[in-house]
């Protein structure tokens, strides 16, 4: 869709400069390279402490990788901004994604990607009293046993690892031979099958922390 | 719901896809950093933001570049 008639004079700028050619349109992209640098940078500078095995230059290098594709993104997206957001932000979502994804996969090279329980401790009852821890014991237990026996191997493997071994979901896909969108319909709809496998226990998991038994 | 129960059952009621979510996500932060109800403008995207940890990761810093680019 072309962009909407009330573009901000700064969104208007970028758009029509990144439209013309020669030096305009040369100067336009090395501005927004900047933009998606900084962006990318930002993104590493957040997730560093909890990369300390990577050394700066692998970091600058991951950010300036993140930009060079997110520019590619951009450029061939530009038809999509329908000015709904500030061009910048716009932009800066591209080089975000990339940045992001680039270090979950970093982080990841090289390890085993489990796939089945590592352990179910994470479902250890950890109530605030013995009711409370009482009611939790039995709502994760029958996640456990709904893990366990309605969801499809696939939905398993899937949940399991996200939400259990804490997986990235990129670098799950990435594994698999699938996409970030295709691995969330899975998890969504093995989580709709757990919901529903609760509900038919008379257990609700939304009224309060821990869950409670209905009627 | 404690975050072990949200990681394993993400939040209930409808929710976005992630690529709707990424399309969305500029404008919802924008909203949001402006103090508009950015969940009103953009139904399902807190429960996707809430069950998909990658997403979720990339609003918050979507949201605070564009905060620190506002402030």
């Amino acid at each position: 869709m072309a962009p909407a008639a009330s573009l901000d004079l700064e969104s208007r700028a970028w758009i029509d400069a990144l439209g013309d050619d020669g030096v305009v349109r040369d100067d336009a992209v090395a501005r927004l390279h900047a933009l998606l640098l900084r962006a990318a940078r930002f993104e590493v500078a957040r997730r560093r402490p909890a990369l300390p095995h990577l050394r700066g230059n692998e970091l600058d290098d991951i950010a300036l990788e993140a930009a060079d594709d997110a520019l590619v993104s951009v450029l061939a997206r530009l038809e999509d901004f329908e000015g709904r957001s500030r061009f910048s932000t716009w932009a800066y979502k591209f080089a975000l994604l990339e940045a992001a994804v680039k270090l979950r996969k970093r982080s990841w090279q090289g390890r085993e990607i489990p796939l089945e329980p590592e352990s179910w401790s994470l479902l250890a009852a950890r109530g605030s009293s013995p009711e409370h821890e009482a009611e939790q014991s039995e709502l994760l237990g029958s996640i456990r046993e709904g893990i366990e026996s309605v969801l499809t191997p696939h939905q398993r493997r899937v949940l399991v690892a996200i939400a259990l071994n804490g997986v990235p979901i990129d670098v799950l896909a990435e594994r698999l031979g699938s996409t970030r969108g295709a691995l969330y319909k899975t998890l969504h709809d093995g989580r709709q099958k757990l919901r529903a496998h609760l509900a038919s226990q008379g257990l609700a998991v939304d009224r309060a922390e821990g869950g409670n038994r209905h009627g | 719901m404690d975050e072990r129960l949200r990681r394993l059952l993400g939040a209930s009621g409808p929710e976005l896809t992630c690529d709707e979510c990424f399309a969305e996500l500029d404008r919802y932060v924008e909203l949001e950093v402006s103090g508009t109800d950015a969940d009103a403008a953009v139904p399902g995207m807190r429960a996707h933001l809430e069950g998909c940890p990658a997403c979720g990761e990339e609003h918050e810093s979507l949201r605070a570049l564009v905060a620190g680019d506002d402030a």
